[in-house]
């Protein structure tokens, strides 16, 4: 039988990526709040799960790299060493380095060790100088432990497949150490010299050790494995019938056995026994009369007795059997869901995305209740079916409910399943704040909310790059540097949180900083500089914010390393926009800003409004209605021949008649007393002109793109009800049509100026 | 696909039967179909279905012979009247009126389109040798759509490509 | 055959150490820490339970003296299953009632001959 370990490779990967996640949270929380036991306990644990995961799995790269940390973070455990700053940056950076090369495994990447072999010989280093100190405080027995361990794992690394050697190394350190024990009297004279003819073994258990488990039986049927066997039991100490218990062994034997087997090989049986018995073993050689020692006290058992039938062993070990072959029926146990995402994976799928989500059993379970109940339903309407009489009627319109309810909470139980909570996009940021505020050299406090607010995976896959641009802005942009923070009568530090929460069928994300906030006639000043807006533009503080996202625009009067790097705020709205959410600014002078971003619970089902032209009916997500409006013909304004602006408070919002962008008929062509649904999106308010608002609903959203193609003004599709298709309105591309369009105008009217 | 029920619903012209028809063979038989008065052959091993027309959802500004898009059993796929996009026959729609759902997956198109054709006439079997090379038409089909033509009876058969048939929304846009 | 539990926080290790029980015949149970662990031996009745040393909530060593404490578990094959090679692990191990250990890292094989051990 052979057992393929690759199939358990990638599961390790996982959790060893997300055992690091956990020791940077703990490192760097260890970091700002000092060390309690707990954390180094979670951070040791993690290194050590990695090391034992990688020695099994034959990684010995992370296992050697992995044994250096967990030997430094056993000392501090054990609390021989402290916690240093420094050594908290040692071991982030560790994280750093195991994380690359664990991933680099998951690619079936060759390793690269450039990295890690500085790294490692700073932890020896830091281990070296310790190793003094050590037995100046006298524990030289635990330094002792601690070389040969050394050594037993020097050779654990030249040849880790070979897992028996390294049994054998740890083996042979227990040796050592049981040397001392005076329990155990071994023959050093004779160890390790092989024997010819076998051993005699005088093995005297001590009265509890059926309380381990371990039964002397099952070290007999061992020993008979090594070559020829013969027992003889010592009953001498046995009390009187009444007064035999159960527990325990007072049994004690003289074994023999002929065999080529080493002494080692005798002693490793006992192994496990060791420290709960005494055991001699000897050369038969040795002993003139080969066989079992004449001055045995027991004469009358000397005959060789077969285990099986030795009668007061007999009584023990059946007894012991007994209690624990209680065999009831065991409970099933689901135990590890792997939800394997049904697309196939890009050829070189980047390290990020793993295959799998892992979902908690509650989740699972809930999924089979409701399915249990959708079943029982379905059986009620079709046995309703079979003999339908009309009076059965209310039946039948009970049964339909169940049946809507049941669906409902199906979908809602699916959706969870892709559900992660956001702190696996929020983990990143402790550690990130920490090495940007050593950067700045400013002072930053982070504090994250709602970390188990849950959100689709893809959803979050996609937020990461936008969240830490908008974070990475707030301590660049937002935070001021110390002395201007105290020059203000601030606090020194200066704080970023992290909030999450949900709003309607939205998750807000607010990044939010008690920095100096946002000159709004600054960026109105660019932004004319820029060309952006008209140079005699007046605009809401909302709308000047907004002018941040727009292309070509970068408030920074230093483009630094950390912000700024190509990368504008105008592709953290797009990526916001295209999972089909959208961003908003709050912010006060002098005391900070808010960024919020908005987003779908998930990119499969989308709330929406639908509208009718015509004969269409199309969805407008609800996520980007601002209101909808019966038109009041005061309010609207004609420019430029074909744009009408329609005034709402004071904005000015160009009205798109849906007939018209997308060539189609319409029951309403008229402005007047039409209906108006105001949506924004990238910062922008339009409102489209439609015939009927019709009822809201959740959809479930389909590609148009597989079988088509991109279509302009549309993000997708869905199916009704009746089984009809219905378009999908794309609020930002009908928003980019119209400003393209309204841009024109202004161009071909500055033209007209011109000429 | 259920022959029988196809064999039932779809509207044949003349007394062609499908009965008998063996759908796991060799690949060289073809389902034929009227344009007007041409006549046009597909692999039969694409078609996935025949369905009557029904009105499509509307794809906004999109070439007249994209009629809109369906709903297939969960999947949307357009909807193309092959009649204006050849430009033959004349476009009603009427009960008889037939869309051919094609559904091709290979490594270069995985997709399914509907085509609105006047009405399905027969399956037809051709070897190779039987299919002769089409001459460079100078009409409106492309020449990379023909497969080639055959001969039936009185009169021609114009074999489609049916890859080239569903890529035909990308290749005559953007 | 035997009902065997196993416990690990590692779940490529508990997978590992699951598959190739498994592939041996065995019935396996697995639990991810030694409270966990703890539920299911009492709810169920298993000829071993093979469980890790450090492990989140509970412990392999607190998780083997609950163990001993239950009838049913008096006289159970209770295996470690450690990477410290460090005597003091193993003698704590063995004074909490444990029956042996088996030292990380280890193959197929060397688990399925030592499991042989106690079954």
């Amino acid at each position: 039988m052979t057992i393929d370990l690759e199939q358990f490779y990638e599961v390790f990967f996982e959790e060893s990526l997300e055992g690091l996640d956990v020791m940077e949270q703990a490192l760097l929380g260890a970091s700002s709040n000092g060390v309690d036991d707990e954390s180094i306990n979670t951070i040791f644990r993690a290194a050590h799960s990695i090391k034992g995961g990688s020695g099994t799995f034959g990684f010995n790269e992370i296992t050697d790299f992995t044994h250096v940390m967990e030997t430094l973070l056993d000392e501090v455990r054990d609390a021989k060493r402290d916690l240093t700053e420094e050594t908290i940056e040692l071991l982030l950076k560790s994280c750093d380095c195991l994380r690359g090369m664990i991933e680099s495994l998951q690619l079936k990447k060759e390793l690269d060790s450039t990295e890690s072999t500085p790294l490692i010989a700073a932890f020896e280093a830091i281990l070296n100088g310790k190793s003094d100190k050590l037995i100046d405080s006298n524990n030289k027995i635990q330094n002792d432990t601690n070389s040969s361990l050394d050594t037993s794992d020097a050779e654990q690394t030249a040849d880790a497949v070979d897992s028996d050697s390294i049994l054998k190394d740890s083996f042979d350190l227990l040796l050592t150490d049981t040397v001392t024990k005076p329990s155990v009297a071994v023959d050093d004279v004779n160890a390790g010299t092989p024997s010819s003819k076998g051993w005699r073994i005088r093995f005297i258990p001590e009265p509890q050790i059926l309380l381990t488990g371990n039964e002397p039986i099952r070290l007999f049927r061992e020993l008979a494995e090594l070559g020829e066997f013969t027992s003889v039991a010592h009953t001498e100490n046995l009390p009187g019938f009444d007064s035999l218990t159960v527990d325990e062994c007072l049994l004690s034997w003289t074994l023999q056995l002929l065999t080529d087997a080493s002494k080692e090989d005798v002693l490793e049986i006992f192994d496990w026994v060791m420290d709960e018995c005494s055991l001699e073993v000897t050369p038969l050689g040795d002993v003139p009369d080969t066989g079992i020692d004449k001055s045995e006290a027991e004469r009358p058992a000397l005959d060789s007795i077969d285990l099986e039938q030795e009668p007061a062993e007999l009584v023990n070990i059946e007894s012991a059997s007994a209690v624990r072959a209680v065999d009831e029926e065991e409970k099933a146990a689901v135990v590890t869901q792997s939800i394997k995402k049904t697309e196939p994976e890009a050829g070189s799928a980047s390290a990020t995305s793993t295959g799998s989500i892992r979902v908690g059993i509650d989740k699972v379970d809930s999924l089979i209740n409701l399915v249990g109940e959708l079943v029982i339903t379905q059986s009620m309407l079709s046995e309703l079916g079979n003999n339908f009489e009309v009076e059965k009627l209310d039946r039948l319109s009970m049964g339909l409910e169940q049946l809507l309810q049941n669906t409902k909470e199906l979908q809602e139980s699916v959706m969870r399943i892709r559900m992660l909570p956001i702190s696996f996009a929020f983990n990143r940021f402790p550690r990130m704040i920490r090495d940007l505020a050593n950067k700045t050299g400013k002072k930053v406090e982070l504090i994250l909310n709602g970390e188990n607010t849950e959100i689709d995976k893809t959803v979050m896959e996609q937020i990461g790059d936008p969240l830490v641009h908008l974070v990475r802005n707030a301590i660049d942009h937002g935070i001021e540097p110390v002395e201007e923070r105290l020059a203000n009568g601030k606090l020194e530090q200066g704080t970023i949180s992290l909030n999450a929460y949900h709003q309607g069928g939205n998750v807000v994300v607010e990044i939010k900083d008690d920095g100096r906030g946002i000159d709004a006639s600054v960026i109105l000043a660019k932004a004319k500089e820029k060309g952006l807006v008209d140079g005699a533009a007046e605009l809401s503080e909302s709308r000047i914010f907004d002018l941040i996202f727009e292309p070509g625009f970068s408030t920074a009067a230093v483009v630094s390393d950390i912000s700024g790097r190509g990368v504008g705020m105008d592709v953290v709205r797009r990526n916001i926009n295209s999972l089909g959410g959208r961003i908003e600014i709050e912010s006060k002078l002098g005391k900070g800003s808010t960024f919020k971003v908005f987003l779908p619970l998930t990119l499969a089902i989308l709330d929406g409004q639908l509208v009718r032209v015509g004969s269409e009916i199309y969805i407008v997500p609800l996520i980007s209605i601002v209101e909808s409006l019966q038109i009041k013909p005061e309010l609207v304004n004609q420019v430029g021949g074909n744009m009408a602006l329609y005034r709402l408070r004071e904005d000015n919002v160009p009205i798109i008649p849906i007939y018209k962008e997308f060539g189609i008929e319409a029951e309403n062509t008229q402005l007047e007393d039409g209906l108006l649904v105001v949506v924004e999106g990238e910062g922008q308010k339009i409102g489209l002109l439609v015939d009927d608002l019709l009822a809201q609903q959740q959809v479930v959203i389909k590609s148009l793109v597989n079988n088509y193609r991109k279509v302009e003004g549309v993000s997708g599709a869905t199916i009704l009800g009746d089984g009809s298709v219905s378009l999908i309105l794309d609020v930002g591309g009908l928003i980019r049509h119209a400003s393209e369009r309204s841009s024109k105008l202004r161009r071909s009217k500055k033209h007209i100026k011109a000429a | 696909m259920d022959i029988q029920s196809l064999a039932q619903t779809i509207p044949v012209e003349g007394e062609i039967s499908l009965d008998g028809l063996d759908f796991i063979s060799h690949g060289d038989e073809y389902l034929t179909f009227c344009l007007g008065e041409e006549h046009y052959g597909v692999e039969i091993l694409a078609v996935k279905e025949i369905r009557c027309w029904e009105t499509p959802t509307l794809i906004p500004n999109s070439p007249s012979y994209v009629k809109g898009v369906i709903n297939i059993r969960g999947i949307i796929i357009p909807i193309i009247d092959l009649r204006i996009r050849f430009g033959v026959g004349e476009v009603v729609y009427e009960p008889t009126t037939v869309v051919i759902v094609l559904n091709v997956e290979t490594e270069a198109v995985n997709r399914m389109m509907g085509f609105v054709v006047d009405a399905v006439s027969d399956v037809l079997s051709a070897d190779e040798e039987s299919i002769k090379p089409a001459p460079n038409f100078g009409g409106n089909i492309p020449s990379e759509l023909v497969a080639g033509l055959i001969n039936m009876d009185e009169s021609v058969v114009t074999l489609l490509v049916t890859e080239q048939l569903l890529t035909l929304e990308e290749d005559s846009h953007d | 055959m035997a009902k065997i539990l196993i416990v690990d926080d590692s779940a490529s290790m508990r997978n590992m150490v699951k598959v190739t029980l498994q592939s041996a015949g065995h019935q396996i149970t697995d639990a991810a820490d030694g409270q966990e662990a703890l539920n299911k031996a009492k709810q169920g009745s298993f000829a071993a339970v093979i469980t890790d040393l450090n492990m989140p909530v509970m412990d392999g060593i607190t998780l083997i003296k609950n163990l001993r404490t239950l009838p049913s578990y008096k006289y159970t094959p209770l295996l470690l299953l450690t990477t410290e090679s460090g005597i003091d692990k193993k003698t704590a191990g063995k004074q909490a009632g444990a029956t042996g250990w088996l030292v990380k890292p280890f193959n197929p094989e060397k688990l399925l001959s030592t499991v042989d051990r106690v079954l």
